[in-house]
């Protein structure tokens, strides 16, 4: 019964995986950004950002079409509902990333591993809520909540470091800045991440 | 190629529509020429006195005014005795009937009883109404046997009639409250007056159509009616049985007069239950 | 909650079989109480229980009790009639009789005495006019019912209900054979009268009861599995089954 509901529901987690891979990857390459000056590079964050744009409005328009005509109830309801709330904290990631990417790449700096590791941790937070939300399964969702700790830490430490650093070599204070509004950019991702998971788990409640 | 301008002229279908045809104007001719029949043959006689006056040695006059009266007489009584029985039995079979196997024997004998003889009804009449109640040759005599006669066609007209009354008329009176009488009064019965009417209709038309019955029980007298309702108890011969007794002594020209008035009062009836079926059909659901 | 009736473990046995597996809950009175259910889950049965039309039906057997503002509607001391005067039914057919607009509506308020013409006059105005249904005949009551269309007959059918005053109304699938406009129509209408009556409809469409009822009661091979406020059974059933039924995930 109900097939082609579970159809449309099948082709709507389709999406939402691949507008998560494609916030992934802004992530991935606008973290690149900030070491090396790359402008293919640096358009292609742009190309990714209104893909991103494109598919919210995508998954946006297949909700409402979902609502008109299939008139969901209950938990089939709850997951159109955290679906539309979804995509527009993911618009939020591919603004950011493009945010990052356009600030001026900096040189190496003993927090770089920081940077990298908020950003890897990011896509991983976005993989496996995205994951959570298509697989009905809450412990990933709450995992995902977990893992958003690790980034702030993260962002305090980057954030001691930096007015360390100024402090003692004034003349890199304008990197220094840079690289901090960066780690501020991975941390307001990781927030939200952070209330997609939350979504989720509130569409999975009973 | 399989064109469709390929129309087949298909012989066996239209030698079948040429014979149903004939056949069908066949009836109508021989209806026809039986009615034109005895219209010519009665014209030359008609006269006004024949349709107003009695037969009376004592007054000379020859007519059948008082057969018309006898034939209204049981006509009127005889519905009067069958309908409430017929009716009645028709709505208690339809509504109260718990036994179906009980309502199974009852249209049985029902059907049994439309199958006898008329004849046979003639006997039964004029031993049992006529010597053993002590009714003799009378109107009332003819009538009760009559009725026995059209029982069937009004029970079972009536119990259709009520059976074609929709389920949800009953729901809906019910869950309204209506006791079961009332619901049947106001309700059903109102319904199923056409049905019921036709089959008052029906049994009229068998009334006017019996001869012989009505020979041995409502016998042939042919006085006018010194009382209203005495009338009953007294001896009457209907048109029918008058036409027997002109044919019977080879007055062709009185017979056939009565049967151009028979004709055209079988004409007007069917003419009736036409116009009824028709006015209760269009208010009716 | 004023509770109008309370159902206690109600069985109903059509010869055989088990057709109403001991149901209980209570009826708020002034609300619209909708069942819901997939065919032959025993609503409709349940239904005509509270008129007592299931007295009609051959072979059945109903233990249990159903208690109307106190009395028990089964005890031997009811009069049907009077039961029926006061838990009123309107059915899926519209199924007015073979008379005028007013003979239909005055029937009822005829049955149980009243025989004043001007009594009777206002009866059936006023009724009309709680079905909403006034202003398209005023001109036309003597005309017969049959002429309306199925949205208005289903109204008159209503008006006829309303016409003798009862205190329950039981409508049974009463829009499945209407176009949505008259279906409307008559959500608007069960809106308003709620305010005055208790109301119980058994329906198939789950998008009606969940517009227009305050309790849902949802019915399942003769077994009351879920009983709860509309909003509730809708966003958060409790029961699989409950979910399933109203997902379109069977039934």
């Amino acid at each position: 019964m109900r097939s082609r509901y579970d159809e449309e529901l099948g082709q709507l987690h389709v999406e939402l995986t691949k507008m998560g891979s494609l916030c992934e990857e802004a992530i991935e390459i606008s973290s690149q950004l900030l070491f090396e000056d790359n402008i293919e590079k640096r358009q292609t964050v742009q190309a990714l950002e209104d893909e991103i744009d494109h598919q919210e409005r995508v998954i946006e328009n297949h909700c409402m079409r979902l609502i008109l005509l299939e008139q969901p109830v209950a938990s089939d309801l709850k997951r159109v509902s955290a679906a539309l709330k979804m995509i527009s904290d993911l618009e939020r990631i591919g603004d950011q990333a493009l945010d990052i990417a356009q600030l001026p790449p900096f040189a190496r700096f003993s927090m770089q591993t920081h940077i990298d590791d908020m950003a890897a941790m990011c896509q991983e937070m976005l993989r496996t809520t995205i994951r959570a939300f298509v697989g009905n399964e809450l412990k990933l969702a709450q995992e995902a909540v977990k893992m958003d700790d690790i980034v702030d830490d993260l962002f305090m430490q980057v954030k001691d470091a930096a007015a360390k650093i100024i402090a003692e070599q004034p003349a890199l204070a304008e990197d220094v800045l840079n690289l901090l509004m960066a780690a501020k950019y991975f941390e307001r991702i990781g927030d939200h991440t952070v209330n997609i998971s939350e979504c989720v788990i509130r569409s999975l409640n009973h | 190629m399989n064109s469709l301008y390929n129309k087949k002229v298909r012989y066996r279908d239209e030698v079948l529509k040429a014979l149903i045809y004939l056949s069908s104007l066949l009836v109508f001719a021989l209806v026809l020429m039986m009615i034109v029949f005895i219209l010519v043959k009665a014209l030359p006689y008609l006269n006004l006195a024949f349709f107003t006056t009695a037969k009376s040695t004592l007054k000379g006059t020859d007519g059948i005014l008082s057969n018309m009266i006898n034939t209204i007489y049981v006509i009127v009584v005889t519905l009067l005795i069958a309908c409430p029985i017929g009716i009645g039995g028709a709505i208690y079979l339809s509504e109260y009937a718990k036994n179906q196997k009980f309502v199974e024997i009852i249209s049985f004998a029902l059907e049994v009883l439309s199958g006898i003889p008329s004849i046979i009804y003639g006997l039964f009449g004029m031993i049992f109404f006529g010597e053993k109640l002590g009714l003799g040759y009378s109107i009332l005599n003819g009538s009760l046997t009559l009725s026995l006669m059209i029982l069937p066609i009004l029970t079972r007209n009536a119990q259709l009639a009520l059976s074609n009354v929709p389920q949800s008329y009953r729901e809906a009176a019910r869950g309204i409250g209506a006791q079961k009488w009332y619901m049947i009064r106001t309700v059903l019965l109102p319904s199923a007056i056409p049905g019921i009417l036709t089959g008052i209709i029906l049994a009229m038309g068998r009334i006017v159509a019996e001869s012989a019955v009505l020979i041995f029980t409502a016998g042939a007298g042919y006085f006018m009616p010194s009382s209203i309702l005495g009338h009953i108890l007294k001896s009457g011969g209907t048109l029918t049985v008058r036409l027997y007794f002109e044919m019977n002594n080879a007055n062709y020209s009185a017979a056939f007069m009565i049967a151009l008035l028979l004709v055209v009062v079988v004409l007007g009836m069917n003419a009736l239950a036409k116009w009824i079926a028709r006015r209760f059909d269009v208010n009716g659901g | 909650m004023d509770s109008k009736i309370q159902v206690n473990q109600v069985n109903l046995y059509y010869g055989s079989k088990h057709a109403l597996k001991n149901v209980s809950m209570e009826i708020p009175s002034h609300q619209i109480t909708a069942f819901i259910g997939p065919s032959g889950c025993g609503k409709s049965t349940f239904l005509k229980i509270f008129n007592r039309m299931q007295d009609y039906v051959d072979n059945v057997k109903i233990s249990g009790d159903i208690i109307l503002d106190g009395e028990n509607i089964y005890d031997p001391r009811v009069d049907p009639t009077i039961l029926r005067k006061k838990v009123g039914m309107v059915f899926q057919q519209p199924n007015p009789f073979p008379m005028s607009i007013y003979d239909n509506v005055a029937y009822g308020p005829r049955v149980h005495g009243i025989k004043n013409k001007v009594k009777l006059d206002a009866i059936v105005r006023e009724s009309l006019e709680q079905a909403a249904l006034y202003e398209e005949v005023k001109d036309r009551l003597y005309s017969s019912a049959l002429g309306l269309s199925g949205g208005q007959q289903q109204r008159l059918c209503i008006a006829r209900c309303l016409a003798v005053k009862p205190e329950v109304i039981l409508l049974d699938e009463p829009t499945s054979a209407l176009d949505p406009i008259s279906t409307s129509k008559i959500e608007e209408l069960l809106m308003t009268l709620k305010e005055h009556y208790t109301i119980i409809i058994v329906t198939h469409n789950m998008q009606q009861a969940a517009r227009i009822s305050d309790k849902t009661a949802f019915f399942l091979l003769g077994e009351m599995i879920e009983y709860n406020d509309t909003m509730e059974i809708f966003a958060n059933p409790k029961d699989k089954r409950t979910e399933d039924y109203i997902t379109g995930r069977f039934g």
